[in-house]
């Protein structure tokens, strides 16, 4: 028996309006075969965090431009954890200076794609290091 | 005819022998790929010649500058009376820092000045909104209240420079702003000289900062142009944007399409809300388009879109002041066209681009920093940017003669050809009812959607290039100093805007919140209301706040 689809959620916390690098990835995301959720741009961490529950993700892929990204990709993790959902992984993008990647990856983002990321990167890297959670 | 018989014969007949040549020389030498096409996409062909010009008429396609159909400019003598105005959008921090920043870009030889402000900011919330952290300060200047606003104008001549304001949903209030700090420094408000973005129609296609539903929003601009119509006659009051639409994906034609059927609405709603004549208001409309990397499509765009903005002005709308048939726009170079890779490469695109509003008319224009993909640009590499500009100015020549690449066959035929499939997009929308039921049907929105995932998909295919992404990639690249906002700047913000709280006269900004609130339900214009609140000390929230409580809040449908 095949696994289910994956069941991927594209965010944009904050209040940035940003958001052709996470509408392209919605298509293409869909394009390979995941069930998509996009929330559309301005969502506080916490409705990130109780959608991504109520969907039964399995991935959260936040998008960020705005340099908000230090409090608000950290806040995400932290609500799932504290939800009982540590186990949805989430990935990050966006303008993501170097420096700060070191701090997002210990504050529990998997993965972090900046710009010039081939969708197909992300693709692969999503098929590789994220299973169906049962 | 834009061409003699005799000429259009030759033409054909030397035609003829190049083609034959190019067959021989294909078969040895064959292209390096099949179709050549624009960064859009709109194919391109190998030579163009009299008989793409053929259809045209000088006087009626053409003609000078200065006059009907305005294909060549609007300004009789081009740009040796001046040159367009170096006008650098900058805005980070705190507004001391946003200060200091205008005071250096004005001795470094800038002519406008032009305002970034923060997300807090430009969505309608306080610094201590919930909502707001960790955005404060962090891509444009925090302002709260008329205090931060002093702050920011402080030095300023406000009688001499202008000023241009990326603000949307609070536009009201932060014009308010601008007009209470001019009165406070005795500049009386019909000396005042400036912008407001003011385009709220373009948010809910492509930048997304809205804030109440798209038909409230228009109102209140119709608000900012009846005002400024009154008493403020030198400001532009709508800054009707295609830069935001070709930085979410469109093509150029979108970006075109899209922008001049917002301006459309506006006009429309300004003349059956408020009861004014097209030419009280019109020649106070002004635009801003992007200048991306294709740079004969940028020039053609440019040129194409003062023509269809004439003529719908003077045969849509039946103006007939010359200057309500003026395009007069703003332009900055293309952000999505940088790169984070090797970004010292974004110097040369910035250049080519600022070239190409140049060589379009631009009126006004902003180079991009080349740190600006990764970071707000620092001081270094905002003065780089403002010297390609000086450098266009008074070394290349490109400011000599007036529209020097007008009558090129290739430029007119992508003039013509770009006019063609806007006119095609203005009617669809106008058969869907306007541009609001476009929007609220997703019509725009996917548009642009569609022709960002082409071209993210063309790039993935090494279809279009991008020079250290996609090809001529390096492993080591050469740091640049990056410009960090301090996460302390939103703690002395907060602070501050306590501060002022306890100051006020909390009665006085009570009422004038209510006069705001009762002119929103009654439809009277708010902006002599906005103007006493902030003279208050109400905060952009709370002005805000009234107006998602009358109006409601739009919330983003999510399309992609």
């Amino acid at each position: 028996m095949s696994e289910r689809k994956l069941r991927v959620m594209v965010a944009k916390p904050g209040l940035d309006g940003h958001d052709r690098g996470a509408r392209v990835l919605a298509r293409c995301f869909r394009d390979a075969g995941f069930e998509v959720i996009y929330t559309g741009c301005h969502q506080t961490p916490a409705q990130i965090a109780s959608s991504a529950i109520q969907e039964d993700v399995d991935l959260v892929g936040l998008s960020c431009l705005s340099g908000a990204h230090r409090y608000l990709f950290p806040q995400v993790v932290k609500l799932l954890q504290e939800n009982g959902a540590g186990d949805i992984t989430v990935i990050g993008g966006g303008i993501i200076p170097d420096q700060d990647c070191q701090k997002l990856y210990d504050a529990g983002i998997k993965a972090i794609f900046t710009p010039g990321t081939p969708l197909d990167v992300i693709v692969d890297w999503i098929k590789k290091n994220v299973k169906p959670l049962e | 005819m834009y061409f003699a018989k005799e000429v259009l014969s030759q033409s054909g007949e030397l035609r003829k022998k190049w083609e034959d040549e190019v067959r021989k020389v294909v078969s040895k030498v064959p292209d390096q790929k099949e179709r050549w096409s624009t960064v859009s996409d709109l194919e391109i062909k190998r030579l163009y010649t009299p008989e793409d010009m053929k259809d045209m008429d000088f006087a009626r396609d053409i003609g000078y500058p200065g006059q009907f159909p305005f294909l060549r400019g609007n300004q009789v003598t081009g740009y040796r009376g001046r040159y367009w105005t170096f006008r650098m959008f900058s805005g980070m921090g705190s507004a001391e820092d946003t200060n200091r920043r205008w005071h250096m870009l004005l001795k470094e030889g800038q002519t406008g000045l032009s305002t970034a402000f923060d997300f807090p900011t430009l969505m309608g919330y306080d610094t201590d909104s919930p909502k707001a952290r960790g955005e404060c300060g962090k891509c444009g200047v925090a302002i709260d209240t008329l205090e931060d606003f002093l702050q920011l104008v402080d030095g300023i001549p406000m009688d001499k420079v202008t000023t241009s304001m990326t603000i949307n949903p609070p536009a009201s209030v932060l014009w308010a702003m601008y007009c209470a700090a001019a009165e406070m420094k005795g500049v009386p408000l019909t000396q005042i000289g400036g912008t407001i973005q003011n385009d709220m129609l373009k948010e809910f296609i492509a930048q997304k900062t809205f804030m109440c539903p798209p038909e409230p929003s228009v109102k209140l601009i119709s608000d900012t142009v009846e005002f400024g119509t009154k008493y403020v006659p030198r400001w532009n009051t709508i800054s009707i944007s295609g830069y935001h639409i070709r930085e979410a994906g469109s093509t150029a034609v979108q970006e075109l399409a899209f922008t001049l059927r917002d301006g459309m609405e506006y006009v429309e709603d300004v003349i059956n809300r408020k009861g004014l004549n097209v030419d009280e208001f019109a020649p106070r409309l002004s635009f801003f388009f992007n200048s991306h990397i294709d740079f004969f499509e940028e020039i053609a765009k440019m040129r194409a879109a003062r023509r269809i903005w004439a003529k719908a002005m003077r045969d849509r709308y039946n103006a007939r002041d010359q200057r309500s048939w003026w395009m007069r726009f703003h332009t900055q170079t293309a952000g999505c066209s940088l790169t984070a890779q090797q970004p010292y490469n974004n110097v040369v695109r910035t250049a080519v681009e600022a070239l190409a509003a140049v060589l379009g008319g631009t009126q006004s224009l902003h180079t991009n920093s080349l740190d600006e993909v990764l970071c707000l640009p620092s001081d270094s590499a905002v003065q780089v940017a403002l010297r390609t500009q000086q450098i266009i100015a008074e070394e290349t020549g490109a400011a000599s003669t007036i529209d020097p690449l007008g009558g090129s066959y290739f430029i007119e035929a992508l003039t013509n050809e770009m006019e063609e499939q806007t006119w095609d997009y203005i009617n669809r929308i106008d058969e869907m009812g306007g541009m609001v039921a476009a929007i609220e049907k997703g019509f725009p929105q996917l548009e642009i959607s569609d022709a960002a995932y082409k071209f993210q998909r063309q790039i993935d295919a090494g279809e279009k290039i991008m020079v250290g992404v996609n090809k001529y990639v390096t492993d080591e690249e050469l740091p640049i100093p990056l410009l960090e906002i301090d996460d302390k700047v939103e703690e002395d913000q907060i602070a501050r805007l306590n501060a002022v709280r306890r100051k006020r006269d909390n009665k006085a900004v009570k009422k004038s919140l209510d006069d705001i609130k009762n002119a929103c339900k009654k439809g009277e214009n708010v902006m002599p209301h906005c103007i006493e609140a902030v003279k208050n000390l109400a905060s952009v929230q709370e002005i805000c706040d009234v107006y998602r409580e009358v109006y409601g809040e739009y919330r983003d449908p999510g399309l992609y």
